[in-house]
């Protein structure tokens, strides 16, 4: 059973069709990425998803685990395993790191049975990952995302997924506005958490980050659906010809 | 004592009214209505002496010529007051009961569901509980502890006819009966409330804290409350109150004073879920509460600390007078109003002597279709050199359908004042309750943790036992509020 199946995908934002039938299975231990022009429904992917309100979902099917993804509310998308690590990540000025943390891994091992961590066990764990993701113990006590950079805001999505160890975890545009080290940081942290039961979904507009995340599959997607397909050397060709030449071989085409 | 993080609670109980009982006990009743026999009635009843009863008939006197005030920003029906009862004792008021033993079992089970066990466990953990019932003081407990040390703590009643001398000199001294239209009918038929009497130089070792229950349909509880700290002594008080579910407003008109003399400190603490009214905002209770105290002596501190989540409409202003040179006064305050709620609240901090301090941190969480309105006033007198003020009033708002508003007094007549005012008004967003819940957190435990961290300024200065029933009751107020 794969991990997760997207069939012949559809949807729309107000009316305007934006995934045209998209198509994707992912299988644990796998990376797959997901590259594209702007406008091309990347986010869109990831917020359908994720269970974002917006989208009108036309047609298609998503199995998360066989489970039909669309009867899961967020919430439980989350619990059972899924993870997204947004492009702009939200600022919850008043709350801390480290008791949005708590709540969430806690809420996360009551759905799956398990006793909650307490206070020292939690310390401890919380202490391991903000140093595996090189994050200053610093932040553990500030607000979630309040006041910080970019960078330090991409890289608390990534501690935060190290904290939540998800099954299935979706990096939107994760490399945006990063400079060279903090997106080695990232990548590195990425890399420490990555294994043959977790897969990963990385949207990405660059292929500078698929120099340090080697992803297993690279998929372009255009007009909305996925056009073409191939191993980690698609991202090379797509950076020497760039995005016309995807539009050249593909519009209005049907792959 | 070192406080660990504050983390929310995780399980939600009912969001039925768990205080919602009542105790069928007897009542002594005075007749319905209000007038100048009333008076006697209930001054009789407890076997005032002289002065106690020309005090309340002169007050009564001036309120029978005093308007009900309509400045505020909260709307309610007109208020018959001779449609109620101004005196109702359980039965065994005759004789003060000796041990815990003679109390009546039904009022006992009562303070047990409330959670004021009077028991020697109670005893351990320190706290000293003057339990009210509707209008008379039904037990003391750790008198016997306290009095050790010479303080006095005990009910009102027991205060006016044991320690006289003190009452007189102090009753009315931070809020006179002439201060406004509530206090006044407070002074005529105050049923009961709290005493305490710190000597000189001594630390209260204990919390001590008040339990008020309103009982008897109709029967508006008037407490009076008074609290004194001598040179150089600290006192920790916390008021708590819960109510029965009732169909009729009951009327809540309370006076607190607070008088600390030289280098004393007095920290009062409330923490207020009196029953709210319903979804569809019926019934409820109405808190109009005077509260006060007066930094008599140089160095002085009172700290005012309040978490109100309840009744139908909130009016309270817990203010500062500070009068003693380099006195400092504080009031923290969580205002959390839902469905139909109304509260107009906030502080008044009078600056009169040098040097002195005053910090304000209020804030509003708003719901469903409640109003909360902060209303504050820094007064900066002439002769008050070199204060400092610092104000925050932060309003956080849920859902479309409610209303925050802020009323900020700012009235400085000395040029070497110094006064900070910040305000912030926020909205919980749906792209924050959508990042929650992408980790797994449902939208109410999101709601709550985002209310918890709104709100940890003021929960900070809460004592330990208080600030964790504070938070649970942030929570369980928030209840149905999502959407």
């Amino acid at each position: 059973m794969s991990l997760l199946k997207i069939q012949n995908l559809k949807v729309n934002i107000n009316g305007k069709e934006i995934l045209k039938g998209l198509n994707l299975e992912v299988n644990p231990g796998e990376i797959h990425a997901i590259m594209g022009p702007n406008g091309s429904g990347k986010s869109t992917l990831a917020g359908v998803l994720a269970g974002k309100e917006d989208y009108e979902v036309v047609e298609g099917t998503i199995e998360f685990e066989g489970k039909n993804i669309f009867e899961m509310s967020p919430e439980d998308r989350a619990r059972e395993g899924l993870f997204l690590a947004f492009q702009y990540p939200i600022e919850i000025p008043g709350v801390s790191n480290a008791s949005f943390m708590k709540t969430a891994v806690n809420e996360i091992r009551k759905y799956r049975n398990l006793e909650p961590l307490d206070a020292m066990d939690f310390l401890k764990i919380m202490r391991e990952k903000a140093k595996l993701v090189e994050m200053d113990q610093a932040f553990l006590n500030r607000s979630v995302n309040d006041g910080f950079s970019g960078g330090e805001k991409k890289r608390n999505e990534i501690f935060q997924l190290a904290m939540l160890e998800p099954k299935l975890a979706i990096l939107d545009e994760t490399d945006s506005g990063l400079d060279i080290d903090a997106l080695k940081i990232v990548s590195y942290g990425v890399n420490k958490v990555r294994n043959k039961d977790n897969a990963f979904i990385v949207i990405t507009h660059y292929q500078r980050l698929l120099n340090y995340i080697i992803p297993d599959f690279v998929h372009v997607l255009f007009d909305g659906k996925l056009v073409v397909s191939g191993g980690k050397e698609l991202a090379f060709d797509l950076e020497e010809k760039g995005y016309d030449w995807i539009k050249k071989q593909y519009n209005g085409v049907l792959v | 004592m070192q406080k660990e993080q504050i983390n929310i609670v995780d399980e939600l109980t009912q969001s039925d009214y768990k205080y919602g009982f009542v105790t069928d006990i007897e009542h002594d009743l005075a007749p319905k209505g209000l007038n100048e026999d009333t008076i006697r009635f209930i001054s009789a009843k407890k076997h005032e002496p002289e002065f106690m009863l020309e005090w309340r008939l002169k007050a009564f006197r001036f309120w029978q010529q005093m308007k009900e005030p309509k400045w505020a920003n909260v709307k309610f029906p007109p208020i018959d007051y001779q449609d109620a009862y101004y005196y109702a004792a359980p039965k065994q008021a005759a004789n003060k009961p000796k041990s815990l033993d003679e109390i009546d079992p039904e009022i006992r089970r009562t303070f047990e569901k409330l959670g004021i066990p009077l028991t020697e466990q109670q005893r351990l953990a320190g706290i000293a509980v003057d339990a009210v019932m509707d209008s008379v003081s039904v037990a003391t407990t750790f008198k016997e502890k306290l009095s050790e040390l010479g303080i006095i703590f005990c009910s009102m009643s027991e205060a006016i006819r044991e320690h006289p001398d003190l009452v007189k000199k102090y009753i009315g001294s931070v809020v006179p009966y002439t201060d406004n239209y509530f206090a006044a009918l407070n002074s005529a038929v105050f049923s009961d409330g709290s005493f305490c009497y710190i000597p000189k130089g001594v630390r209260c070792p204990l919390e001590l804290s008040t339990y008020f229950r309103i009982n008897a349909s109709e029967t508006g509880q008037f407490e009076r409350t008074l609290i004194i700290a001598d040179e150089g002594s600290y006192v920790s008080y916390l008021e708590g109150c819960t109510a029965p579910i009732r169909d009729e407003n009951q009327l809540h008109a309370a006076v607190v004073e607070l008088i600390a003399h030289k280098n004393a400190e007095i920290k009062y603490s409330t923490v207020q879920n009196w029953y709210p009214g319903d979804k569809e905002g019926k019934g409820g209770i109405y808190n109009f509460v005077t509260k006060r105290g007066i930094c008599e002596g140089d160095n002085s501190k009172i700290s005012w600390t309040q978490v109100e989540t309840g009744s139908a409409i909130t009016w309270k202003y817990p203010s500062c007078i500070l009068k003693g040179d380099n006195s400092i006064g504080e009031f923290y305050s969580v205002a959390l109003t839902n469905n139909y709620q109304q509260a107009d609240t906030g502080t008044k901090m009078i600056h009169l002597g040098k040097n002195t301090k005053s910090r304000i941190v209020s804030k509003g969480i708003s719901a469903g279709k409640s109003q909360n309105s902060y209303r504050g006033l820094v007064n900066i007198s002439k002769k008050a050199d070199n204060s400092r003020n610092y104000s925050q009033c932060d309003s956080l708002l849920l859902g479309d359908k409610c209303g925050a508003h802020t009323f900020p007094y700012i009235e400085v007549k000395n040029k070497t004042a110094t006064v900070e005012h910040e305000a912030t008004t926020s909205k919980i967003s749906e792209d924050i309750l959508f990042y929650c819940n992408q980790r797994g957190i449902s939208t109410e435990d999101a709601i709550g943790l985002i209310v918890n961290g709104f709100s940890r300024e003021v929960l900070n200065q809460l004592p330990m036992e208080f600030a964790v029933e504070a938070q649970r009751l942030l929570a369980v107020s928030l209840e149905g509020s999502v959407g």
